[in-house]
């Protein structure tokens, strides 16, 4: 796949190679390639077409750069203008500086990849000192929170002990004096899955975070998914507020698009990856990666920045 | 079909105050096409047919563009379509697939809720002994079926549980083995392997097993699912597909393009996290809901 993208995009250099100037004619072929490669990627088409619009824009405005040709250096914008819009220099660690225990909600879809996400997160604290309690609040899914126990038992990290049957918000607040009584300093509440049109189960998350004013709330989003990531990424963020977001197995081939809809949508910055299913398969997220990957293109990117 | 509402709309939107199809309306249409994740190609080939059916200048009616696009996509669809036979084989081996949690064990859940309801003699087999609670989650769905599950300690080998549910159904006389598997992605290709000898254990077991291979794909999967539909029927030949979380917002319009470019039924969908929430695929329900 990546193949077909990087040729389609020959073909545009090849087209436009030798004209003078940027000008709205010889812009359009490429944005049109430009347009079709974001589609292919899963960005939203609405998303898209704001995007496509700024760099219109800032492609008219731009002197000619005498290294490059006019689609060379339409692409170049293109790749800087997503690397931009992806929080490009913009800050997106973790934020855990409150008084411990500090409350990290993770939430989303089902399925997304939420409870792993919470044991590689708890890995990486521990690894940076810090001593995380793992808190089971999805008492829907079959065997959620023995998944939660069995990871972990395998990164020998405590997992409370919470029982199906409970009330989810009860389980986050006595974890939370539990943690207090026996020197934890963050909490990793895994939730469960759930549609953002479920409004009672959306509610419940409003419940966890009135109680426990999380410091981080976190939306883990599947890198493979399509168009209807603008969705559910603006009704989480709209109940929720998230602070920011995990995108998860982008292991795989997945181009990965959402990430560019749920930024584009939430304004949230994507702050995590999850690079595969071995607990220590967590990442920091770099935009200007992330736009590359969207656009498919690699080589001929590093061919530019020689240029 | 909540959800749908917002393609019909749009769709509607479209198609008001205008007389005739042009450049503008096919542009739109596409969009409206892509939101649904059908896909750039798929998209092309319906907006072209539609143009190709309704003349493009000509004083075509926009009304009936909802009527062509509906016809070419159940087409497309119903071209492939076919019911699942469970009475090919005895015991009838399925094994069931898909990249990290589309819903493999809980359709799994689900069918053996569907089958045991139905006088069939179900097993279920644990085969992902991979990931944490893999297996006490079959078997919680197991229980609320009320059928036997074979299953091994955690990391264990998936081709040991793969040799012993053959084995148990057989000697338990069963209609339908179900076969869990580890989610992996399709680009990891010791993984693939796996799955691959997966299969040779079971047809060494019980000739012509697995007799199906049903590949699970989620609703909100964009483009990729339909990669992932290409390297898991080169690899296991699967032979049908479950689409899953259907009662989101996404639509699934990948299955259109997967059903033209792979020629794979889908057999079941799935609408919810319930037992009951699973129903035989039917291409013109499915494209109705979409437009409708
Ligand atoms: N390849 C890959 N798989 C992942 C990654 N993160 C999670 N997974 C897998 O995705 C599947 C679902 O993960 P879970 O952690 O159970 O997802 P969840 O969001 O907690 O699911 P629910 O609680 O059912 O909503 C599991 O098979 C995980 O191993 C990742 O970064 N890469
Ligand atoms: N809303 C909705 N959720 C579903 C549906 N099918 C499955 N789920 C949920 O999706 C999540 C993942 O389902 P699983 O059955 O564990 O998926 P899996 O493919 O077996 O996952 P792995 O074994 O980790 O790869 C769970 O929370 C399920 O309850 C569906 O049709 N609709
Ligand atoms: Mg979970
Ligand atoms: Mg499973």
């Amino acid at each position: 796949m990546f193949d077909n993208l990087t040729e389609k995009f020959d073909t545009v250099f090849k087209k436009l190679r030798g004209r003078g100037r940027l000008s709205e004619e010889n812009i359009k072929d490429a944005l049109r390639e430009v347009r079709l490669v974001l589609l292919e990627a899963d960005v939203n088409f609405r998303v898209v077409k704001d995007f496509i619009a700024a760099v219109r824009d800032r492609a008219l405005g731009q002197d000619v750069l005498k290294s490059l040709t006019p689609a060379q250096q339409v692409i170049k914008i293109v790749r800087e203008e997503l690397a931009r819009l992806m929080g490009e220099g913009e800050a997106n660690a973790l934020d855990l500086a409150a008084r411990p225990p500090v409350p990290v909600m993770l939430c989303g879809l089902q399925g997304a990849g939420k409870t792993t996400t919470c044991g590689k997160l708890a890995l990486s604290l521990r690894r940076q000192k810090r001593n995380p309690l793992l808190v089971p609040a999805d008492i829907y899914r079959p065997a959620a929170i023995e998944q939660l126990k069995t990871v972990g038992r395998q990164i020998n990290v405590e997992v409370f002990d919470s029982q199906p049957g409970q009330d989810p918000v009860k389980i986050c607040e006595a974890a939370r004096a539990y943690a207090e009584l026996n020197g934890f300093d963050t909490l990793i509440l895994d939730t469960a899955g759930r549609l953002h049109i479920d409004s009672e189960l959306m509610q419940e998350l409003v419940r966890i975070r009135d109680s426990l004013e999380p410091r981080e709330i976190l939306f883990v989003a599947d890198a493979m998914t399509g168009q209807d990531a603008v969705n559910v990424a603006e009704s989480f963020n709209q109940v929720l507020d998230i602070s920011g977001v995990i995108l998860t197995k982008l292991d795989g081939d997945a181009r990965g698009g959402a990430a560019l809809s749920i930024r584009a949508v939430t304004g949230k910055p994507i702050k995590l990856v999850g690079m595969g299913e071995k607990l220590d398969a967590l990442e920091v997220f770099h935009p200007d990666r992330m736009a590359q990957r969207i656009l498919g293109m690699g080589d001929v990117l590093s061919l530019i920045e020689k240029a | 079909a909540k959800t749908q509402a917002g393609l019909v709309g749009r769709i509607d939107s479209l198609l008001s105050g205008r007389a005739r199809v042009d450049d503008d309306l096919l542009e739109e249409l596409e969009e409206v096409l892509i939101t649904a994740d059908l896909g750039m190609q798929t998209t092309r080939q319906l907006v072209d047919a539609v143009e190709e059916r309704l003349g493009r200048s000509e004083a075509a009616d926009p009304q009936l563009v909802r009527q062509v696009l509906k016809q070419e996509m159940i087409s497309r669809l119903a071209a492939v379509d076919s019911p699942l036979d469970l009475e090919q084989a005895r015991p009838m081996v399925i094994m069931v697939v898909g990249v990290n949690g589309v819903g493999k064990t809980t359709t799994i859940g689900k069918l053996a809720r569907l089958w045991t309801s139905r006088g069939k003699k179900v097993v279920l087999g644990a085969g992902d002994t991979f990931r944490a609670a893999a297996a006490e989650q079959l078997a919680i769905w197991g229980e609320r079926a009320g059928v036997d599950v074979i299953r091994h300690a955690e990391g264990a080998d998936p081709g040991a549980v793969a040799f012993d549910a053959a084995r148990a159904a057989v000697a338990r006389k069963a209609d339908i083995l179900l076969l869990d598997t580890a989610g992996r992605l399709h680009t990891k290709a010791n993984l693939m392997e796996e799955l691959k000898k997966i299969r040779r254990i079971l047809e060494r077991e019980i000739p012509g097993a697995p007799h199906e291979t049903l590949l699970v794909l989620d609703a909100t999967t964009g483009q990729n699912a339909l990669i992932q539909a290409r390297l898991f029927k080169e690899a296991v030949e699967v032979n049908g597909l479950v689409l899953t979380k259907l009662d989101g917002t996404a639509r699934g319009g990948i299955i259109v393009a997967i059903a033209n470019d792979l020629g794979l039924p889908v057999r079941f969908v799935g609408i919810g996290e319930g037992a009951d929430d699973l129903r035989p695929f039917d291409p013109e329900m499915f494209v109705r809901a979409l437009f409708e």
